[in-house]
C-alpha cells in the first residue's frame, strides 16, 4: 500500500498540513470554531485538494518578494487563478485576510494582480479585525496606487459586518477622518464613517472640518449624510439646516463583492441540512419578490424588543453591561445554551425556532403554553396560506415542500407533532392529490397527536383511504409505511408517559395528567389510548386486505403490511399496551401461502412475537398481582390458535386441508382435492414443498446428494428432516427458527412427528 | 312572491374586472367558514342588537371609518400587546417606518420625521365590554414646504378590532390580545410595513381576509332586513360568469323595498337568521332573474354585495355606508376573522 502513494507526497506530511490548516499563518491566533465553519462541506475529498492549493497559494502570496509580471509567471497566474476560484465558489477563511490585504496594499505586484485579489476577498465566515487594521496602515504609507486605496475603501465599506470586532477600528476614527481631504476617496471615506460613527467620535473640530468641506466642495449627498448624523447624535452642536428627504447618500455601496458574498452565503446555507444558527441572523436574502403578508420565509431569530419601554430606567442599566436577558441571537453553541438558560428568552417570532435546534432544545424544557401557541398560530396561518396544491408556481412548490420538510425535522427534533400542522393535515388531506408534497405530507401524518376523541376516522382515515384504493403500489406502500411510523410514535409517547404517571403515582386513575402531555394528548384515558390505537389497526388491517387484492399479493406490499404487524404483533410487552390484534385473514394467509420465503419467514417472526405477548399476558393474567383493568378477550386467543393450527398443519404436518378451522381458512373437503389432480396435495405446503421453501430443499437435495438428479424431494425426511432445518436455519430463515422451535412441540427428535399446537 | 324589481345587466371589460388574487380566494373556499376544529359554519347566526340610538354611539368619533375602502386582513392574536404602551409604540413604529423607508442609514428613535404615526384606542368599536377596544393606526404626512403648523394629512389608516368575538378572546391565555380582524386603506406598502412591524413585535400573522361566496349572500339577506331612514339606494349584486374566453359580470340590482318585502316574507323569527332562510331568499332572486333573462345565477358566482349599509366584495373589500350597523357589519366580519385563524 505505502508504494502505491505518489513519491512526492508521503502519506504523513500530507495528513500533517491537512490537520493544522492554519499553520502556515505566523503567530496567529486560530479560532477553532471559525476556522471549522470553512470546512463542513460534503465532498471532503475535493476540498482538501483545494484547501491545500490555497494553502499554497496563500504561502506564495506572503512570500512574494519583488514586482513579479504576471503575464511572465505562470506561478503567479496559478496561484491567483486559486484564490479566485475559491473565493467565489466557497468565500476565503478568516486566516487568508491578512496575507491577501498584505500583499494587495503594500504594492509589491502590479495593480492587475492587487485589482483581481482584493475582487476575491468573499469571507468565507467573518474577517479577522486586526487584518483590516494593518492594511490601513498600509493605506497610510499610500505605498499602492490611489485606485487600489478606493477599491479597499469600496470592500470595506461592503463587508463591514464581517468583521469580527470593530474596537481597534474604531480606534482609528481619526485616521479615516484624516483621509476626507482627499478628494477622490472622500465618499467612500465618509461612508465608512457613517457606519462607525459614534456619539463621542462627534467633535466640533469635525464638524467645522466637514462644514469646510461642504463651503469647498459644495452640497455632496456623503458629507451631509455624516453630517445629519452628526445632528442626530449632538444636535446641539450641528445647527445647520439639512435637507430632509435624501434618497441614496452613498452611491455604489455594494461593489463587486456583495452579489458573490450572497451566492457564498446561500450554497454554504443549502449545504448545512437544519440550518445553523447564521453568522448574521438578519441579514438572510430574501430572495424573491413576495407579498409582505406571506409568511413562508421564516423569520429569522431576533431579540424580543417588546419589553424596550416597559421600564426605561431599566432599560438604562441594561445598557451598561448587566442585561438580564441573553439575546437569541448570540446563541451558537450548546454550550453557551447550557450557561445562559436561566435568563434567555425566546425570539420575538416564534417561528424562527423551526430551524434553531438549540431553541428547539430550550423549547423541549420550557413549559410555557404561550410558546406553543404562537407558534401554533404562526404555522397554522403559514401552511393554510401557502397551501396550493394546485398553484403552477413550481418555484412557490419547492418553497412550501421545503417548509413542510422542516416542520417535519422539527417535529422529529421535538418527538411531538404540532397541532397547526395537525388540523392543518385535517382540512387538506380531502383536496390532496396524493401526489404533491407526497414523502413530507405523509411522513407529517406520522406525527398526528394521539388524541382521545376519534376524528381520525372522518378526518384521517377516510380521505386517505380515497387516495389508497386509487393510487399506486408505490403510493400504497408509503402510506403503509407512515401508518406504521404513526404507530410507533403513538406507543413510545403512551410509554413515556406511562413511565412519568408511574413515578407521580396518579397510574391508578388511569389519566394523563401529565402537563407535558397537554401536546400529544388530549386527556386521554388508557382505555381511549386502546381504541384510539385499534382503530388505527383495524384501519390498516382492512386496507391492507383489499390492496392485497387488488394488487394481487405483490411481495413488496406484503413486506410493508407484515411490518407493520411486526410492531402490533409486540404492543403488550415492547410497549405495556394492554392489546393484541391479530392480523386479517386476507393478510395471514396471503402471507402463508407466499411466494417469498421473505413473506413466510416474516409471517413465522410476526406469529412467535404473538405468541410470546399472548402467554406473558395469561402469566400476568393468572397470577393476578394486580387487577387488570383490560384482559385480551377470548377471541384474541381463539384467532390466534385458528392460525397457529392452520400454519402447523401447512408448514409441518402436512394437514392444512383437514384441520384449518378458520372460517377463511384452508380447509377444504378430500373429494374437491382429489378433483384438482394434484398428487400428494396433502403435503403440497409443508416446509419441502411450499412454493417459498422449494428454492431452498432444492439446493438442499443438491448439496445433500450432490450426485441425485431427479429431484427426490421424499428424501427429505426422519434424519435428514432436521438437517434441512439446520439448513433452512443457516441460511437465514430466523422468523421460521424462532416460531417452529417455540410453536411446535417436537415429540422426538429423530422423526417430524405431529406438532403439537400451543394452547395458550 | 316577485316583488316588482329593477334589474340591469352589463358585461363589463375584462381590464376592469381584474381580480388580482383569485387563486387566494379559492383558497379562502377551501377554509373560510371552517369553524373550530370540526370544520362546520355555523347554519344560524343572531342578528345583532337592535342599532343603539344615536347618542349611544357617538358617531363623530366613527364617521371618519365610513364611505372609505378597507382591505380586511385577519389577525391571529398579539403577544404581549398592552393599550397603556400606545405612546411608545407609535414611536417605535414610526423609526421603523423612517427605517424601512431610507434602508441601511442610521434612524433615531423620536426624532421627527416625515410621517406622524398615531396609535389610539377606539373604546367604541366594540361589542361588549369583554372585547378588547379597537386599536386606530394612522400615519399623516407632512408637506415639506412648510414643515411648521401645516395641516397634517391622513395618508394611510388601519384598525385592528374585535366586534363579539369574546368566545374566541376568553380561550386564549392573558398575554395574548385578540384583535381577530384588520382593516386598512392606503397604499399597500404602508400595510405591509404596518404589518410587518406588527408581525416582528407581537409576533402575530396577518391573512387576507376573503369573503365567500356564501357569505356574501349572508350579507345581502341580513343587510336586506335592516332599517334605514333616508330613500336608499338600490341593493345591487354582481355575480362573476366563471369558464368564459372573456369575463362577464352581472349586476343586479333591486330596489330596496323590493328587497326587503321579499325578505319579510322569507324570515320567520324576527333577531334570527338561518342558513335556509338565506338561501330561499337568494333563490327567489335567482328565479326572478331567469323568468326575465334566462341567466340561472346560481351557476354564477356572487363577487359583491352593495346595499345602503354596507357594500362587500369577494377580495375581501368592504365600505362602511351607516354608522348605525357599522357595529353590526363588524360582528360578521370578526367572525368571518376568526374562522380563518382557528
Amino acid at each position: 500500500m505505502q508504494r502505491r502513494q505518489t513519491p512526492k507526497q508521503p502519506l504523513q506530511v500530507h495528513r500533517k498540513k491537512q490537520t493544522d490548516l492554519s499553520a502556515w499563518r505566523k503567530g496567529g491566533r486560530i479560532d477553532p470554531e471559525k476556522s471549522v465553519q470553512n470546512h463542513q462541506s460534503p465532498n471532503n475529498q475535493k476540498n482538501d485538494s483545494k484547501q491545500d492549493s490555497l494553502e499554497q497559494a496563500l504561502s506564495y502570496f506572503e512570500k512574494v518578494q519583488d514586482r513579479v509580471s504576471l503575464k511572465k509567471n505562470n506561478v503567479l497566474q496559478k496561484h491567483l487563478t486559486t484564490v479566485e476560484s475559491i473565493a467565489l465558489q466557497r468565500g476565503l477563511p478568516p486566516e487568508g485576510f491578512d496575507v491577501l490585504l498584505n500583499v494587495a496594499l503594500s504594492g509589491k505586484l502590479s495593480d492587475t494582480v492587487n485589482t483581481r485579489l482584493l475582487k476575491s476577498l468573499i469571507p468565507a465566515s467573518v474577517i479577522p479585525e486586526t487584518s483590516v487594521v494593518s492594511s490601513v496602515s498600509w493605506l497610510c504609507v499610500s505605498k499602492c496606487s490611489s485606485n487600489i486605496q478606493l477599491l479597499f475603501l469600496r470592500w470595506l465599506i461592503t463587508v463591514f459586518d464581517f468583521i469580527d470586532h470593530k474596537e481597534r477600528l474604531h480606534a482609528l476614527y481619526g485616521f479615516f477622518f484624516s483621509f476626507l481631504q482627499d478628494e477622490k476617496m472622500c465618499p467612500y471615506v465618509c461612508h465608512l464613517l457613517y457606519l462607525l460613527t459614534r456619539k463621542e467620535n462627534v467633535k466640533p473640530f469635525r464638524i467645522r472640518r466637514l462644514l469646510d468641506l461642504q463651503a469647498k466642495m459644495g452640497m455632496q449627498s456623503h458629507l451631509q449624510a455624516l453630517l445629519s448624523l452628526y445632528k442626530l447624535f449632538c444636535p446641539e452642536l450641528v445647527t445647520i439646516t439639512l435637507p430632509g428627504k435624501t434618497k441614496t447618500y452613498f452611491k455604489d455601496s455594494e461593489g463587486p463583492w456583495k452579489a458573490t458574498i450572497n451566492t457564498v452565503r446561500q450554497r454554504k446555507q443549502e449545504n448545512s441540512l437544519v440550518s445553523q444558527p447564521l453568522f448574521l441572523g438578519t441579514a438572510q436574502p430574501q430572495s424573491r419578490k413576495r407579498k409582505w403578508n406571506t409568511q413562508l420565509i421564516i423569520p429569522a431569530s431576533s431579540t424580543n424588543k417588546n419589553n424596550l419601554e416597559e421600564d426605561r430606567e431599566k432599560q438604562r442599566v441594561d445598557f451598561y453591561g448587566t442585561n438580564e436577558s441573553f439575546p437569541v441571537e448570540q446563541l451558537q453553541t450548546f454550550s453557551q445554551l447550557l450557561q445562559n438558560i436561566h435568563h434567555l428568552e425566546f425570539p420575538s417570532q416564534m417561528g424562527s425556532v423551526l430551524t434553531n435546534p438549540l431553541l428547539l432544545h430550550y423549547m423541549n424544557c420550557i413549559k410555557d403554553e404561550s410558546i406553543y401557541l404562537r407558534l401554533y398560530y404562526w404555522m397554522g396561518q403559514t401552511l393554510q396560506e401557502e397551501c396550493t396544491w394546485y398553484v403552477a408556481d413550481n418555484k412557490q412548490y419547492e418553497e412550501f415542500k421545503d417548509f413542510l420538510e422542516t416542520v417535519y425535522k422539527a417535529e422529529c427534533f421535538l418527538q411531538e407533532g404540532f397541532s397547526s400542522c395537525e388540523e392543518f393535515l385535517y382540512k387538506s388531506l380531502p383536496l390532496w392529490d396524493g401526489f404533491c408534497c407526497r414523502s413530507q405530507i405523509l411522513r407529517l401524518v406520522s406525527w398526528i397527536p394521539l388524541s382521545s376523541f376519534s376524528e381520525m376516522k372522518s378526518h384521517l382515515y377516510d380521505p386517505l383511504a380515497q387516495l389508497f384504493f386509487t393510487s399506486s403500489l408505490y403510493f400504497k406502500c408509503s402510506v403503509l409505511e407512515s401508518l406504521k411510523e404513526l404507530l410507533q410514535n403513538w406507543l413510545n409517547w403512551h410509554i413515556i408517559h406511562l413511565d412519568s404517571e408511574s413515578d407521580s403515582q396518579a397510574h391508578s386513575l388511569g389519566v394523563y395528567t401529565d402537563a407535558a402531555s397537554r401536546h400529544c394528548c388530549r386527556n386521554t384515558t388508557l382505555s381511549g389510548l386502546v381504541n384510539v390505537v385499534a382503530e388505527l389497526i383495524d384501519f390498516v388491517g382492512w386496507i391492507s386486505t383489499v390492496a392485497l387484492r387488488l394488487e394481487n399479493n405483490p411481495t413488496f406490499l406484503l413486506y410493508f403490511i407484515l411490518d407493520f404487524y411486526e410492531t402490533v404483533c409486540d404492543m403488550y410487552l415492547r410497549y405495556n399496551l394492554p392489546l393484541l390484534i391479530m392480523p386479517p385473514a386476507g393478510v395471514f394467509y396471503p402471507a402463508l401461502l407466499s411466494m417469498d420465503s421473505v413473506s413466510l419467514n416474516q409471517l413465522c417472526y410476526i406469529m412467535y412475537r404473538y405468541r410470546t405477548n399472548l402467554v406473558a399476558a395469561k402469566e400476568n393474567e393468572l397470577s393476578k398481582k394486580k387487577i387488570l383493568q383490560f384482559k385480551f378477550s377470548s377471541q384474541t386467543y381463539q384467532e390466534y390458535n385458528q392460525y397457529i393450527i392452520a400454519m402447523v398443519g401447512c408448514l409441518w404436518t402436512s394437514s392444512a386441508f383437514q384441520k384449518d378451522i378458520h372460517p377463511q381458512g384452508l380447509c377444504m373437503d378430500d373429494e374437491l382435492l382429489k378433483k384438482t389432480t394434484v398428487q400428494e396435495f396433502k403435503t403440497s405446503f409443508n416446509i419441502v414443498y411450499h412454493p417459498a421453501m422449494m428454492g431452498y430443499a432444492v439446493l438442499f437435495l443438491q448439496q445433500a446428494w450432490p450426485d441425485d438428479t431427479t429431484f427426490n424431494f421424499s428424501l427429505i425426511k426422519g434424519k435428514k428432516w432436521n438437517w434441512y432445518l439446520e439448513y433452512l436455519y443457516a441460511q437465514g430463515l430466523k422468523g421460521l427458527k424462532v416460531f417452529i422451535e417455540s410453536s411446535i412441540n417436537r415429540v422426538s427428535q429423530a422423526s417430524h412427528s405431529k406438532a403439537g399446537n400451543m394452547q395458550a | 312572491v316577485a316583488p316588482g324589481l329593477m334589474s340591469a345587466m352589463e358585461s363589463v371589460d375584462g381590464a376592469v374586472r381584474t381580480l388580482p388574487s383569485i387563486g387566494r380566494l379559492s383558497r379562502g373556499l377551501l377554509f373560510g367558514g371552517v369553524h373550530g376544529r370540526v370544520g362546520l359554519s355555523p347554519s344560524s347566526r343572531l342578528l345583532p342588537p337592535a342599532p343603539p340610538s344615536q347618542e349611544n354611539v357617538d358617531s363623530q368619533k366613527t364617521t371618519f371609518l365610513l364611505r372609505k375602502q378597507w382591505t380586511l386582513y385577519s389577525v391571529t392574536p398579539l403577544y404581549r400587546f398592552s393599550d397603556t404602551h400606545l405612546k411608545d409604540y407609535a414611536r417605535l413604529l414610526s423609526a421603523f417606518i423612517a427605517a424601512e423607508k431610507q434602508k441601511g442609514l442610521a434612524v433615531e428613535i423620536g426624532v421627527e420625521l416625515g410621517i406622524k404615526v398615531a396609535i389610539s384606542s377606539l373604546p367604541d368599536l366594540r361589542g361588549s365590554d369583554r372585547d378588547q377596544a379597537a386599536i386606530l393606526v394612522q400615519l399623516s404626512s407632512r408637506s415639506p414646504a412648510s414643515p411648521k403648523n401645516s395641516e397634517e394629512k391622513v395618508i394611510w389608516s388601519g384598525w385592528f378590532c374585535s366586534v363579539s368575538g369574546d368566545d374566541f378572546s376568553e380561550n386564549v391565555p392573558e398575554d395574548f390580545t385578540c384583535l381577530p380582524l384588520f382593516l386598512a386603506n392606503g397604499a399597500e406598502s404602508y400595510t405591509s410595513i404596518v404589518g410587518s412591524w406588527f408581525q416582528k413585535t407581537f409576533d402575530c400573522c396577518f391573512r387576507r381576509l376573503a369573503i365567500s361566496p356564501l357569505n356574501l349572500s349572508w350579507m345581502a339577506a341580513m343587510w336586506t332586513g335592516c332599517k334605514v331612514d333616508k330613500t336608499a339606494s338600490a341593493m345591487e349584486l354582481v355575480f362573476s360568469v366563471p369558464h368564459l374566453p372573456q369575463p362577464l359580470d352581472i349586476s343586479y340590482a333591486i330596489h330596496p323595498e323590493d328587497a326587503k318585502a321579499l325578505w319579510d316574507t322569507v324570515q320567520k323569527t324576527p333577531g334570527e337568521i338561518t342558513q335556509e332562510e338565506v338561501d330561499v331568499f337568494m333563490d327567489c332572486l335567482y328565479s326572478h332573474f331567469h323568468r326575465h333573462f334566462k341567466i340561472r345565477l346560481s351557476a354564477t358566482k356572487l363577487v359583491k354585495v352593495s346595499t345602503a349599509i354596507a357594500s362587500a366584495h369577494c377580495d375581501g373589500i368592504i365600505k362602511f355606508l351607516q354608522s348605525q350597523y357599522l357595529t353590526g357589519v363588524l360582528m360578521l366580519l370578526t367572525e368571518l376573522a376568526i374562522s380563518q385563524i382557528q
